[in-house]
């Protein structure tokens, strides 16, 4: 069985400087595959080379059995991959229902938009309760609900999470982290980026460690949280 | 005889062209974030592809059925203009230092005016345009020359229909979400060079609009007209906060009414009698603009930068 999404030795530079030198790793449909490191591994970069942000000096993406490099950022989202930016990124002067509206961008199955607005506004109420209110006004984490809900409006394939706990409070960010739960658990593919190794690793089937711009170490999301080095370097033990 | 009321009048008529104009400005600043300092040329082009038109069409034809065609031949070169400048001029420079595209932008609009005055016929001095056939209009104490009759109706329809685009369809809806946040945007399906390129057809179309009535209000145009025109849109897309196209219609009639209130009135006032009248104008609009750069820089609808950021 091939992968949803197959990286193969991507390499992605600013300029003259390499932030990503060569990775691959590849997500099956239904898992949850986690990157972890420190600030400035090349987590965001690759997401961003993902979604079409950024183009890759070489290397080789395929999604769903084809090929991403090369396709602009706008059609990507139609393939089936949604991305939720790293510090969240919503539209501050649209309502949280505008914010909504606009993941579904492309669909036009207005009976079905409507519905899984709904189904945002269930999995964060908040949101349903403010959904007239503009989104610059949220609280951090209701930002972050709001953009995590916003990328599911696109009925992704294959979901896209970087940094969902930066910048939140303990409470909030459990609540972040049980709704991840929740979406692997009604089957929906996802791609992590976290600084929060310990929660990332903890709920995740796959795990791979990124230093300045490589993988250093992978494995299921159970043997990186019992591994020694990972231990030392990421959940701040001795 | 009270002269209040005709200088309201004429102030509103001169705010709702300036008004027109400065849509081009603030729809492609909110968007790219690029003053395009050739959209006064942009405006002028509209205005001789309009007169253009009408030379083409047959003589003596009724100004009603010329007016809809001088239109839309207006609008197709304005539009033309703006496009091919973003598509060929400033896209080219997207991600360079600030100061490319907007030494790009003051290099086109020197062309433009330069190609208008050497290859348009008898465009060195200004050429005549056609008036449309009713003599001015009495209302109570206010004349309304048949010029201005079609700005104050061309003017709100525009703006009205503009606001009803960018809020209510889903092109709009895509306006917005681009100005906000262009990575975004993308992020969500919306192809964000289309979208630039509507914004800069938008401005085109209605510099046309605004081309035409500086035709019909001033009997001419001419390969300069932009410069001084295009300048005090600007102010005005500034002085109603640039990127807010609520910003640049009352931007545009706050300075229309300033520049006519100071024309007529100022010169009453103790020791200022030598700064009245039309000569002094530009010089109150371009102070206005000092003011709201000093005091309110955002402008009177802009919003604080910080949440741009």
């Amino acid at each position: 069985m091939t992968a949803l999404l197959e990286v193969e030795d991507l390499r992605v530079a600013y300029g003259k400087i390499e932030a990503v030198k060569g990775i691959s790793f590849s997500v099956e449909a239904g898992q949850v595959v986690t990157l972890i490191g420190t600030n400035g591994a090349g987590k965001t970069t690759t997401l961003r080379t993902l979604s079409g942000l950024l183009k890759p000096s070489s290397g080789r993406i395929l999604f769903d059995g084809k090929p991403l490099t090369g396709v602009p950022a706008h059609k990507i989202v139609s393939l089936g991959l949604a991305h939720s930016p790293e510090g969240r990124h919503i539209f501050p002067r649209l309502s949280i229902a505008e914010n909504l509206q606009l993941g579904a961008f492309l669909r036009k199955d207005k009976e079905g938009i409507e519905k899984d607005i709904q189904r945002a506004y269930d999995l964060f109420p908040i949101l349903g309760e403010r959904r007239k209110q503009a989104a610059g006004t949220l609280s951090g984490g209701e930002q972050q609900m709001l953009a995590m809900g916003r990328a599911l409006m696109s009925q992704p394939k294959l979901l896209m999470l970087d940094e969902p706990s930066m910048g939140l409070s303990p409470i909030m960010m459990q609540k972040i982290m049980a709704t991840i739960v929740e979406l692997k658990a009604s089957g929906t593919t996802i791609l992590l980026v976290e600084q929060n190794a310990q929660a990332a690793l903890s709920l995740a089937d796959q795990g791979h460690v990124m230093e300045v711009g490589s993988i250093v170490l992978s494995g299921s999301g159970q043997d990186l949280l019992h591994d020694e080095s990972v231990r030392k370097a990421y959940l701040g033990e001795d | 005889m009270n002269t209040l009321p005709q200088q309201l009048a004429n102030g509103l008529f001169l705010g709702s062209m300036y008004g027109l104009i400065a849509i081009g400005y603030t729809m492609v600043y909110g968007i790219v974030q690029l003053i395009n300092f050739a959209h006064g040329e942009i405006f002028m082009t509209g205005g001789f592809g309009a007169l253009t038109v009408y030379l083409a069409l047959p003589d003596g034809i009724s100004m009603w059925i010329a007016l809809p065609a001088m239109l839309i031949g207006g609008a197709l070169v304005a539009v033309l203009i703006a496009v091919g400048a973003e598509r060929f001029a400033y896209r080219p420079l997207r991600g360079a230092p600030r100061l490319a595209p907007l030494i790009t932008a003051i290099g086109l609009s020197l062309a433009l005016q330069q190609a208008v005055f050497n290859w348009y016929p008898d465009a060195k001095s200004a050429r005549v345009f056609p008036q449309l056939p009713f003599g001015p209009v009495h209302l109570g104490s206010v004349t309304v020359q048949s010029g201005d009759v079609f700005l104050i109706i061309a003017a709100p329809l525009c703006m009205a229909v503009l606001a009803f685009f960018v809020r209510l369809s889903r092109t709009g809806r895509a306006m917005q979400a681009t100005a906000q946040d262009p990575d975004t945007a993308q992020l969500m399906g919306i192809d964000t060079n289309r979208i630039i390129v509507i914004a800069f057809a938008i401005g085109g179309l209605f510099a046309a609009v605004a081309g035409l009535s500086y035709g019909l209000k001033y009997g001419s145009v001419s390969y300069d007209m932009g410069f001084i025109a295009g300048l005090k849109a600007f102010t005005a897309a500034v002085l109603g906060g640039i990127g807010n196209i609520y910003g640049a219609m009352l931007g545009g009639l706050v300075l229309g009414l300033a520049e006519a209130m100071a024309t007529a009135y100022i010169a009453d006032i103790p020791g200022m009698h030598q700064l009245g009248g039309g000569g002094w104008a530009s010089v109150w609009a371009f102070v206005l603009l000092i003011l709201v750069l000093l005091f309110r820089p955002q402008g009177l609808l802009g919003e604080r930068v910080a949440d741009r950021a």
